[in-house]
């Protein structure tokens, strides 16, 4: 059916919209923070939440065959990745950081 | 489509003169890697996917965190100052001092005199000026004269250009009755022209070597246990119980990227180059000692020796029987299946072990300076 083509198209640009929306919002975000933390915390989240809305986008786009069993497998690797590397690099500079208790409280 | 192009391409040339023109050395490795990456996604573009998958594999991945663990290692990870400029300019004042105060005892100043005193006074601010200039000048007709050269270039996509002859026509024709590999760019720098990735995986034996001459050292063993303990990091549990599952996935992608290269996009490059970056995580996350117990130095010279007299001892077979019509006892196979296609699986083995290999040695003796 026609109609059913177009919803499937409808909900794919409204989700990839909406992700690359999201990432333009997390790019604002950094440049307007004054501190690392700050920044890590909005890069990491948006980040991973605007993939996500992507990728699922690209899904629906292209129905019930291996390609969408691929993009789920990224989407997983990605959200297992994209946090971690975010907590080591705040731990970084945390550690190296020698005017770190001026910004944020640090609980050692 | 054309848009699009223009925007990565003009996305390009903003990425590289701000590598250039950084004064932070960790700005500008980050801004190389995204320099790769938008690099990755034209080669897609221009529909060529064996070289996305190893420009994001190589460029954006492995390269980059060599540069930074240099970085580390040359502590350049500040911004720079401008100390060395000064150091300079304070010599010279001292220098133009002494000459004035001896001058000043004669009452005479001879021609030789004037000269040597307006020479230390001059020499420096001349020398400086003189070097600004002439580097503008140079790069400007050096730009010039490639952007002549560009004008003058056949049109994009052109059917009668110099590149669509008939060489191209004969490897695109024959390549699956020849070799018996689906993808052409296999069967070409695995089959047709074996002789130059061989020169290529001896330039990464070469290159490990050189860097094993420089960096190893073997140190005893009293000192080793006392500067373990500062090399070492604190072991991150984060980090490692997502390691456990990361590293299995990757070094099983890149076990596949590397059988699969004469079916799909891939080969043997790319497939080691993830390989090499699924072994620089499970360092990172587990620490030296534990990679010691499969990764010695051992192994290491053990594995790269052997891939390489295999990769020249097989290829020299099929060289011999094939310049002297003799028919070779290699089958070919049925084109699509993965035991096929004669020697290309092998050699792709070969030249991913010796990626994978390179790669996480170069990463090791620069953290440690040993593997």
């Amino acid at each position: 059916m026609e109609i059913l083509e177009w919803i499937r198209f409808g909900i794919a640009a409204a989700l990839i919209l909406s992700g690359v929306v999201i990432i333009g919002i997390a790019i604002f975000g950094v440049f307007r923070f004054n501190f690392v933390i700050n920044r890590m915390h909005i890069a990491a989240a948006c980040d991973t939440l605007g993939i996500m809305m992507i990728l699922f986008g690209l899904i629906i786009l292209n129905g019930f065959n291996v390609m969408s069993l691929k993009l789920l497998l990224i989407i997983g690797f990605m959200w297992l990745a994209n946090p971690v590397s975010s907590h080591l690099i705040c731990k970084l500079e945390i550690e190296t950081n020698e005017n770190i208790e001026e910004e944020c409280e640090v609980i050692k | 489509m054309q848009t699009f192009e223009l925007i990565l391409l003009s996305f390009l040339i903003i990425c590289a003169l701000a590598v250039s023109l950084s004064r932070n050395l960790l700005v500008s490795l980050i801004i190389f890697m995204s320099y790769s990456l938008v690099m990755s996604i034209l080669w897609i573009v221009l529909q060529s996917p064996d070289l996305a998958i190893t420009e994001a594999a190589v460029g954006a991945g492995v390269t980059s965190i060599i540069f930074f663990v240099t970085l580390y290692k040359i502590k350049g990870l500040r911004e720079f100052n401008s100390a060395p400029q000064e150091a300079i300019e304070e010599e010279t004042t001292e220098v133009v001092e002494e000459t004035v105060v001896t001058t000043k005892k004669h009452h005479e100043k001879t021609i030789n005199e004037r000269l040597q005193e307006w020479i230390a006074k001059y020499e420096m601010p001349l020398y400086k000026r003189f070097y600004n200039v002439m580097a503008v000048v140079l790069s400007t007709v050096i730009i010039l004269c490639m952007l002549l050269t560009v004008s003058e270039l056949p049109s994009y996509g052109d059917p009668s250009n110099p590149a669509n002859n008939e060489v191209s026509e004969k490897y695109i024709m024959d390549t699956m009755e020849d070799t018996g590999a689906v993808n052409i760019v296999a069967g070409m720098i695995l089959d047709y022209r074996a002789f130059d990735t061989f020169g290529e995986s001896t330039v990464l034996f070469v290159a490990a070597g050189t860097v094993i001459i420089l960096l190893r050292n073997d140190r005893k063993k009293k000192e080793k246990e006392e500067n373990d303990r500062m090399y070492e990091p604190k072991p991150d549990i984060i980090l490692q119980n997502i390691a456990k599952l990361l590293v299995p996935v990757a070094l099983m992608f890149g076990i596949y990227v590397v059988l699969n290269g004469h079916l799909s996009p891939g080969g043997g490059f790319s497939g080691g180059a993830i390989m090499g970056a699924a072994l620089i995580l499970y360092y990172n996350a587990f620490g030296a000692e534990n990679c010691k117990k499969f990764f010695t130095y051992r192994t290491f010279n053990t594995i790269i020796v052997c891939a390489l007299s295999f990769y020249a001892v097989a290829k020299s077979y099929s060289f011999y029987t094939g310049a002297n019509h003799i028919h070779s006892i290699i089958p070919k196979g049925t084109p699509g299946n993965i035991l096929s296609s004669g020697l290309i699986l092998p050699l792709n083995i070969a030249v991913g072990v010796i990626v994978m290999c390179t790669m996480f040695g170069f990463y090791s003796l620069f953290h440690k300076e040993e593997i």
